[in-house]
């Protein structure tokens, strides 16, 4: 096996089948350039020093004054913020497009940590519906369960659910990546685009249904394939992957990655075989 | 959107009516149109609470006569009891609309149920030996201080709060359903129901009666038509999920049980804590951590999930 460290970014993708064809026309992707300074941070973003840390009791506050107090602080520098006693309240932590190491001692409710680019997260307890939708880079880290639709249309990043998941998982996906170390439901990948998921555990029915790109790895044993969701050949480069995203997260299962099933979209349906090169590009 | 919420206490009784109030004013956010409760207390085997209404709350503006209208209802209402040799305990008059009453009787109560609601503007909330079925326009803790729910003891109860979609604002239309005729039998329900005329249309060719146009009433009058069969509750909620379409999640309870389903396409939430003495559930975890301060481990049921737990 050649290793990834050698292999042009084009190459990996390709093996990786992140990539089926380059993209041009109208709709041309815009790809990160990691060389311009600007991309880095956002330019109103606070400088914030991981070394400095607060506190944050959720218990008296509404979601409204929990999310203004985590940018006051993170504008007077602070770099570490812990929340404590969220109890299950609703769209915590949402939009922070900076990076910042934040810590939930608890459960939070729908939208947890929604819109986010860059922060560091660790939740330990359980999220609600949509945690981590259209979130576009950092790293998440739930140690419990998670509920449906978790990393919805997510653009990058690390999404990591320690504990099983609901339905619809990564619906929408753009890129990036969700871990699970359990079960996922149904529908889980449906309409996903880009990105890559791990299902340590079960998926459940209509897996990757009407997938137009990307790719599903499931542990465990899958209900059903959706509609266009085929299996591929599980490659050595795939399982070094594996190997290494699940180690990093101290989440790699005993008996290794040998046994996972690799999900691709079978790229049969109507828009990949009646429409002009264009107009695929619209679509995806 | 909806919000519904349930729990249940494992050999045990506790104040269900304001646990299940503040589990409801939780999920405020999710209907404020009104709020319902089904609670359970310790059956009575002899005696019968019949909690009716003879008007809906928006008739009390309907002219200068309503009060003199609800007295000759409320009369009629007695009368026809008294008239299926139903014996009064004991009568409560809750709002100016809405009585409970005790009562005792030997016979047929889906006959005397029919001939009761047979009054003009009179609906039979609930019948049974332990249910008592409140539902009213107004948030959990209006609806609860209203009708005097804070020291309800009971075992286990579900509740409601309703934002409107398919139906109007009114107690008629408000959660959760008793299941007619069937004593002690409630349904709370959050989702859309795509099949309901069909499967309307089929109750009632079998006699069902529907109160109104929700589609929530049809998992009522669908788990009645079950469990007048002989189906277990468990069995009725798992051939729902075939035989209804929609989204849905739903929760029954009976005098000693409390079920929940989930439709296949998981697309209305639950979220489930289950400890060895007390089982809880609701449309968010907020609601359960509005009686369950301390951390806790819950869950989202997937779809087609159905269970069943006892009290």
């Amino acid at each position: 096996m050649e290793s990834m460290n050698n292999m042009t970014q084009e190459e990996r993708a390709e093996q990786l089948g992140m990539m089926s064809e380059p993209l041009t026309g109208r709709s041309m992707q815009e790809f990160f350039e990691p060389s311009e300074d600007d991309n880095f941070v956002y330019p109103w973003a606070p400088v914030v020093d991981p070394a400095k840390s607060a506190e944050i009791d959720t218990d008296e506050m509404n979601t409204r004054e929990v999310n203004e107090r985590i940018r006051q602080l993170m504008d007077e520098g602070v770099g570490s913020i812990k929340l404590l006693n969220p109890r299950g309240k609703h769209s915590l932590a949402v939009g922070i497009l900076s990076r910042v190491n934040l810590e939930v001692e608890g459960s939070m409710g729908y939208f947890a940590v929604g819109l986010i680019d860059g922060p560091n997260v660790r939740i330990n307890g359980r999220v609600g519906w949509s945690c981590g939708e259209n979130m576009m880079a950092g790293t998440v880290v739930i140690e419990k369960n998670a509920g449906s639709t978790f990393g919805a249309a997510i653009r990058g990043g690390d999404l990591v659910c320690k504990g099983s998941v609901g339905s619809r998982t990564g619906i929408d996906m753009k890129g990036g990546t969700i871990i699970v170390g359990g079960d996922t439901g149904a529908l889980t990948g449906f309409m996903m685009q880009r990105g890559r998921m791990i299902f340590c555990g079960n998926a459940g029915k209509n897996l990757g249904d009407s997938m137009y790109d990307g790719t599903i790895f499931v542990g465990g044993d899958i209900k059903s394939f959706g509609v266009d969701a085929v299996e591929a050949e599980l490659t050595d480069l795939d399982k070094s992957w594996l190997k290494r995203k699940l180690e990093g997260y101290g989440m790699l299962p005993d008996k290794g990655v040998d046994h996972f099933t690799k999900v691709v979209a079978g790229k049969q349906l109507w828009n990949y075989d009646n429409l002009e090169p264009s107009e695929k590009k619209l679509i995806l | 959107m909806c919000g519904i919420a349930g729990l249940i206490h494992k050999g045990k009784s506790s104040n269900v009516g304001s646990e299940v109030t503040s589990m409801l004013q939780a999920l405020k956010h999710r209907g404020p149109d009104s709020t319902g409760f089904a609670i359970y207390g310790e059956p009575n085997a002899g005696d019968y609470v019949m909690r009716f209404k003879v008007a809906e709350a928006e008739d009390m503006n309907a002219g200068y006569d309503m009060g003199e209208k609800i007295e000759a209802r409320v009369a009629e209402v007695e009368k026809r009891l008294g008239e299926h040799d139903a014996k009064i305990n004991n009568r409560e008059t809750v709002t100016p609309y809405a009585r409970r009453y005790v009562i005792s009787h030997d016979g047929d109560t889906e006959a005397l149920a029919r001939y009761v609601e047979d009054v003009e503007g009179t609906e039979i909330l609930s019948l049974g030996n332990a249910l008592e079925l409140i539902k009213d326009l107004g948030d959990a803790t209006v609806v609860s201080e209203q009708y005097g729910l804070t020291d309800f003891t009971g075992t286990h109860g579900i509740g409601h709060t309703r934002m409107a979609t398919e139906s109007d604002v009114d107690i008629r239309s408000a959660h959760p359903y008793w299941a007619f005729p069937y004593n002690d039998v409630a349904v709370v329900h959050n989702g859309q129901i795509t099949n309901y005329w069909l499967m309307r249309r089929e109750m009632e060719r079998r006699g069902h009666r529907f109160m109104s146009n929700c589609d929530s009433e049809l998992l009522a009058v669908y788990t009645a038509n079950n469990l007048a069969n002989g189906v277990s509750l468990e069995d009725s909620l798992s051939s729902s999920i075939e035989e209804i379409d929609g989204v849905f999640t739903y929760l029954v309870a009976t005098q000693d049980q409390l079920g929940m389903a989930k439709d296949s396409m998981a697309a209305k939430p639950l979220v489930l804590y289950e400890s060895d003495d007390l089982i809880a559930m609701a449309s968010e975890e907020v609601a359960i951590r509005a009686i369950l301060p301390q951390e806790i481990d819950t869950y989202d049921p997937y779809d087609e999930e159905v269970r069943v737990w006892k009290a």
